[in-house]
C-alpha cells in the first residue's frame, strides 16, 4: 500500500493531522486526527480507498489534562508532597466546579476511583473539561494497512455527527460506543441501547461510573 | 353373557387389543428410535432402566402422566384439549381394518383401504386444530406448513393407491394381501406383469408415508431448529405425550400399510410359515428404515418439500397410473 | 430462493426468535418482522449475558486479565490468549522463545480444530441433522483432552502467558498430536461423504444466504464470512504474528458467496490446520518456553496498541491503551462475530425462515464473544 496515496486525500480534508506510526512497535500504521464537523469527509475518503471498518470505541481521558497540567507545573520528585497538601483544598474546588459544570454528579463521584484512573486526584484542580475520544479503526483486505481515526469531544457534549451512512456497520458500533461512553451521534437513525437494557442511563466505560 | 353376540366380544377383545398394540408400539418405538439412533451415532442410548433400558419408556410416560395439564393462558382450551385427542384416535381406528394376518383382522371392511385413508386425513386436523388453539406464533407456522404438505404428498399417495387398487380391483385389505400370497414374486412391489414401475411405486408410497407422518427429512411440523417443537410448543405434560404416541401410532399404520399394499402382508418370501409374525418383521424393517433415515438426512426446506412432491413425485406417479391402466389393456 | 416473496401481502407478524430458541446457540434474540415465512425484517437484539470485559479490563493488572481472554470466545479460547499475549509483548517489548512460538501456534491449531469440529456439528444440527454433531463431538474429544494434559483446562483456557506459555508440552502431547492428525486426515473424507456430499444439505445450503464481498466490506465482516465471498483475508497471513509465516499453508477463499462456500472454507481450514500443527511438530525446538526477563508488574510504556490475530470466527483485534501503570487504562476488544451478525440484518432480508437459520448457522456465532 502506497503511504502516500491515503495521505494525501485525507490531509486535503481540514482539520486533520495525520501522522505515520511505527507499526512494529504500535500495530497500526497511520493515525488521522479529525474534528468531529470533518469526521465524515475522512471518513468517506477510507470508504472510497477500500477500507473496511474493523470497530469504533472510546477513550475515557478523565484526569488527562489535569495530568498535563502537572506535568509542566511541578517536577516529578515534589509529586508526593504537593498531592498531600492538595488534598484539603481539592475538596473544596470540587464542590465550586459542581455548581459551574453541567455535569457535576460525575465529577464528584470520580475521586473514589483511583484504581481505575491513577491521575484521577488532581483533577479538580483543574477547571477544563477532559476529553472523550472516538477512535475509528479501519483496515484493508488486500494489502495491509490499519488507520485509527481519532476525534475528541468534550466529555459534557460529546457530540459526533455519524458514520452510519457510510459504513452500515457503524450502526452498531456507535449503540455500543453511545452504550458504553454516552457519546452523542448526531444524525444516527436507530439509537437505542444495544448492549445495556433498554432504560439504561449509566456509561459504564466512563472513568467516572460506579457500580 | 347369553345375551352378548359372540361377534361383539371378538370384536371387543379386538379392539382392546389394538389399543394396548398401539399404546405398547407408541412406547417402545421411542426405546427403539432412541436405541437405534444411538448406535447410528457412535453411543449407547438408554441403558439405566431396566435391561437394556427397557423400562425407559415406562419412566417417560410416568414422568409425564405426573405432569401438571396446564391450559395455557389465551388459548382456545376446547381446541387445545381435543387436538391431542383427535391425533390419537384414528390411529387406533385405522387398526380395525387392518389385517395382521389371514384370521387376525378385527373388522374385514370391503371398503378397508378407503376408510383407513379417511382416517389418517383427520390427523392433520388434529395438529391445525392443536396449533391454531395453541395460539402460539410457531404452533401456526407449522400448522400452516403441516396441512400443506399432507395436501401435497396425499395426491402422489392416493395416485399409486389408485394404481394399485387397479391391479387388485378390491379394496379389501385382506383381498389384496390374499392376491399376493405365495412367495415375494408374488408381491406387488415386484409385480412388474402390471407396471414396470412398482418399485419406484412402491419408493414414492414410501416417501409420502416419510411426509404424512412427519418423518425426518420431512419433518417441517416439529422442525426444532426452527419452530423450537412447531405445533406441539405449548403442550405440557400427557398432552404432548398424546401427540407423540399419536405420531408413532401413525408411523405404525403407515408401515403396515405399506407392507399389506406392497410387501405381501402376512405372507412369507419363500411362501412358506404364513403367518402375523412375517407382518410385524416387515412392518419393524420399514419402521427401521423410518429411523434410520430420520438419523441419517437433515431436513429439507419447505419449498424443496413442496417441489418434490408436485415436480417429480406427482408426475411419476401419474405416469405409473397411465402406464399400467394401458399395460391391463393390452395384457 | 434469495428475494421476496411476489405479492407481500402487506400482512406481517413479529417473530421473537430466543432469547432462547434451539437455533441461536445461546442467549441471542432476533426480532424477526415476517410475511409468511417471509423474513422482512431481522433485528438482533444483544447483551443478555454481557459482562462488560472491557471495564473489568481497566479494574485489574494486566496479567490479571489473562483468565477473561478464555470466556469470550470458548470455542477458541487460545487464540484470544494469544492476542492478548501478543498485544502486551508488542507493547512492553517482551521477546518470546522459539519453542513457546510453537506450542502457540500449535494448541492454537488444534483449538480451532476443535472450534470448527463443533461449529460442523451444530450447524448440521441446525439444518436437523442430528448425527454428525455426535461424530464432530468424538472428534473434538480427542483434542480436548489433549488439551487438557497441558493447559489443564478443557474449554476456557488460560494458557499462554506474556513472554511464553506456562508449561511444557512432552513427548505424550507430541505423539497425541500426531496422532490426531492422522486419524483427522481419515476422517475428512468420511465427513464430506456423510454430509457434504448430502443432496438435502447441498440444495439447503447452495445459492442460499448471500453475504457478497462488498457488503462485507461495509459491515467490516472477516474470517470464512468473508473468505466465503471470495475475499482473501486471513490474518495469518495478511499480518503475520508469531511465527505463522514459516508454515506453508493455503488460505481457502470460495467465491459463491453463499452458505455452502462459508461451509466449505471452514472445513478445508481444518485440513489447513491439520498441515500447521504437522509442519510444527516436525520443526519444534529445543529451549525454554517462557522468556528470562518479564518483570512481575508489568508497566508497558505510555500509549495505544493494536494487535490482531485470526479466530475460527474471523479477526480478533484488541486495542490497548497503556497510561504507563500496571493496570491498562482502557481495552477495547473487537471481537470476530460482533461484526459478522451486523451482517444478518441485511443479508436475510426476504429469506425464507429455515433459510434465514441456515444463513445464521452459516455465521458461526458465539454469543459471548458478541456480548463479551
Amino acid at each position: 500500500m502506497d503511504t502516500d496515496a491515503i495521505t494525501r486525500p485525507l490531509e486535503a480534508v481540514p482539520t486533520t493531522a495525520v501522522k505515520t506510526v511505527d507499526y512494529k512497535a504500535r500495530g497500526f500504521h497511520l493515525e488521522v486526527s479529525v474534528s468531529p464537523q470533518h469526521l465524515r469527509d475522512v471518513v468517506t475518503v477510507l470508504d472510497r480507498t477500500g477500507f473496511f471498518i474493523e470497530t469504533i470505541t472510546g477513550v475515557d481521558w478523565l484526569g488527562e489534562k489535569a495530568a498535563l497540567r502537572k506535568e509542566a507545573e511541578a517536577a516529578a520528585a515534589a509529586k508526593a508532597k504537593a498531592a498531600a497538601a492538595k488534598a484539603a483544598k481539592a475538596a473544596e474546588e470540587a464542590s465550586a466546579e459542581v455548581s459551574t459544570e453541567e455535569s457535576p454528579a460525575p465529577k464528584a463521584e470520580k475521586a473514589p476511583a483511583p484504581v481505575a484512573a491513577p491521575e484521577a486526584p488532581k483533577q479538580p484542580e483543574v477547571p477544563q473539561t477532559d476529553d472523550l475520544e472516538a477512535v475509528y479503526d479501519f483496515n484493508r483486505y488486500d494489502t495491509l494497512f490499519r488507520v485509527a481515526v481519532r476525534v475528541r469531544v468534550p466529555r459534557d457534549t460529546p457530540e459526533i455527527p455519524t458514520i452510519s451512512e457510510i459504513y452500515p456497520a457503524a450502526h452498531w458500533h456507535e449503540r455500543e460506543a453511545r452504550d458504553f461512553f454516552g457519546f452523542t451521534f448526531a444524525g444516527h437513525p436507530y439509537m437505542v441501547p444495544l448492549l445495556l437494557p433498554e432504560d439504561a442511563d449509566f456509561h459504564p466505560l466512563r472513568k467516572d461510573f460506579t457500580a | 353373557m347369553f345375551f352378548i353376540d359372540a361377534e361383539l366380544i371378538r370384536l371387543l377383545a379386538f379392539v382392546l387389543g389394538v389399543i394396548g398394540f398401539v399404546a405398547l408400539n407408541a412406547a417402545y418405538l421411542v426405546w427403539l428410535e432412541r436405541k437405534e439412533a444411538g448406535h447410528i451415532q457412535r453411543r449407547i442410548g438408554p441403558k439405566e432402566v431396566g435391561p437394556f433400558g427397557l423400562l425407559q419408556p415406562l419412566a417417560d410416560a410416568l414422568k409425564l402422566m405426573t405432569k401438571n395439564l396446564i391450559t395455557p393462558d389465551g388459548v382456545d382450551p376446547i381446541l387445545f384439549k381435543i387436538a391431542p385427542i383427535l391425533v390419537m384416535v384414528p390411529a387406533i381406528m385405522s387398526f380395525v381394518t387392518l389385517p395382521f394376518s389371514d384370521t387376525l383382522v378385527a373388522r374385514n371392511l370391503d371398503v378397508g383401504l378407503l376408510a383407513v385413508f379417511a382416517f389418517a386425513s383427520i390427523n392433520v386436523l388434529g395438529l391445525l386444530l392443536g396449533a391454531w388453539g395453541s395460539r402460539n406464533k410457531y404452533a401456526v407456522i407449522s400448522a400452516a406448513r403441516v396441512v400443506s404438505q399432507n395436501v401435497a404428498y396425499e395426491i402422489p399417495m392416493l395416485v399409486i393407491i389408485v394404481t394399485l387398487v387397479m391391479i387388485t380391483g378390491t379394496l379389501n385389505l385382506h383381498e389384496i394381501v390374499t392376491l399376493q400370497t405365495g412367495g415375494f414374486w408374488h408381491w406387488n412391489v415386484l409385480k412388474f406383469s402390471a407396471s414396470p414401475l412398482m418399485p419406484v411405486a412402491f419408493i414414492i408410497f414410501f416417501i409420502c408415508m416419510l411426509a404424512e407422518t412427519n418423518r425426518a427429512p420431512f419433518d417441517m411440523a416439529e422442525a426444532e431448529s426452527e419452530l423450537v417443537a412447531g405445533a406441539f410448543t405449548e403442550y405440557p405434560g400427557m398432552g404432548f405425550g398424546v401427540f407423540f404416541m399419536g405420531e408413532y401410532a401413525n408411523i405404525v399404520v403407515g408401515t403396515s400399510l405399506a407392507t399389506i399394499l406392497f410387501l405381501g402382508g402376512w405372507d412369507c418370501p419363500l411362501g412358506l410359515f404364513p403367518g402375523v409374525h412375517w407382518f410385524l418383521i416387515k412392518m419393524y424393517a420399514l419402521i427401521f428404515v423410518v429411523i434410520w433415515i430420520r438419523w441419517t438426512y437433515p431436513r429439507t426446506t419447505f419449498y424443496g418439500l413442496l417441489n418434490l412432491s408436485w415436480k417429480i413425485l406427482i408426475p411419476v406417479a401419474f405416469f405409473n397410473l397411465i402406464l399400467t391402466s394401458a399395460m391391463l389393456k393390452v395384457f | 430462493m434469495n428475494a421476496f416473496a411476489p405479492n407481500p401481502t402487506n400482512e406481517t407478524f413479529v417473530l421473537n426468535l430466543g432469547p432462547q430458541h434451539p437455533a441461536t446457540h445461546g442467549v441471542l434474540r432476533i426480532k424477526l418482522v415476517m410475511d409468511g415465512e417471509y423474513v422482512v425484517e431481522a433485528e438482533p437484539v444483544l447483551g443478555y449475558i454481557h459482562r462488560m470485559h472491557e471495564k473489568m479490563g481497566e479494574n485489574r493488572t494486566w496479567a490479571q486479565f489473562m483468565p477473561n481472554t478464555g470466556r469470550m470466545d470458548y470455542l477458541h479460547a487460545l487464540a484470544y490468549n494469544h492476542n492478548f499475549a501478543c498485544i502486551v509483548e508488542r507493547a512492553a517489548g517482551i521477546e518470546v522463545p522459539e519453542r513457546a512460538e510453537f506450542i502457540r501456534v500449535i494448541t492454537s491449531e488444534l483449538n480451532r480444530i476443535s472450534s470448527h469440529l463443533l461449529w460442523f456439528g451444530a450447524f448440521i444440527l441446525d439444518l436437523g441433522g442430528f448425527s454428525p454433531l455426535l461424530y464432530a463431538f468424538d472428534d473434538r474429544e480427542q483434542i480436548l483432552d489433549l488439551l487438557e494434559t497441558v493447559t489443564g483446562s478443557r474449554l476456557t483456557y488460560c494458557y499462554f502467558r506474556f513472554g511464553g506459555v506456562y508449561n511444557d508440552i512432552d513427548e505424550n502431547f507430541e505423539a497425541g498430536a500426531r496422532a490426531f492428525v492422522a486419524r483427522m486426515r481419515e476422517r475428512m473424507p468420511m465427513y464430506h461423504a456423510l454430509v457434504t456430499k448430502n443432496i438435502i444439505l447441498m440444495k439447503r445450503l447452495t445459492d442460499i444466504g448471500h453475504v457478497p464481498a462488498e457488503m462485507c466490506r461495509k459491515y467490516g465482516a472477516t474470517g470464512p464470512v468473508a473468505r466465503g465471498a471470495g475475499i482473501d483475508f486471513d490474518v495469518r497471513k495478511h499480518e503475520p504474528f508469531s511465527i505463522y509465516p514459516r508454515f506453508d499453508f493455503d488460505i481457502p477463499v470460495y467465491h459463491e458467496a453463499d452458505s455452502m462456500a462459508r461451509y466449505m472454507v471452514r472445513m478445508d481450514e481444518i485440513e489447513q490446520s491439520l498441515r500447521i500443527i504437522e509442519q510444527a511438530l516436525g520443526a519444534m525446538p529445543e529451549g525454554p518456553v517462557m522468556a528470562e526477563k518479564v518483570p512481575k508488574t508489568l508497566k508497558p510504556p505510555k500509549g495505544d496498541y493494536y494487535h490482531a490475530v485470526e479466530t475460527a470466527r474471523g479477526s480478533f483485534g484488541i486495542r490497548a491503551v497503556s497510561d504507563g501503570t500496571n493496570t491498562p487504562w482502557r481495552l477495547k476488544l473487537r471481537t470476530p462475530s460482533y461484526s459478522n451478525l451486523i451482517v444478518f440484518g441485511e443479508a436475510a432480508r426476504g429469506m425464507l425462515l429455515p433459510d434465514a437459520l441456515a444463513l445464521l448457522g452459516s455465521l458461526d456465532l458465539v454469543i459471548p464473544e458478541i456480548d463479551r
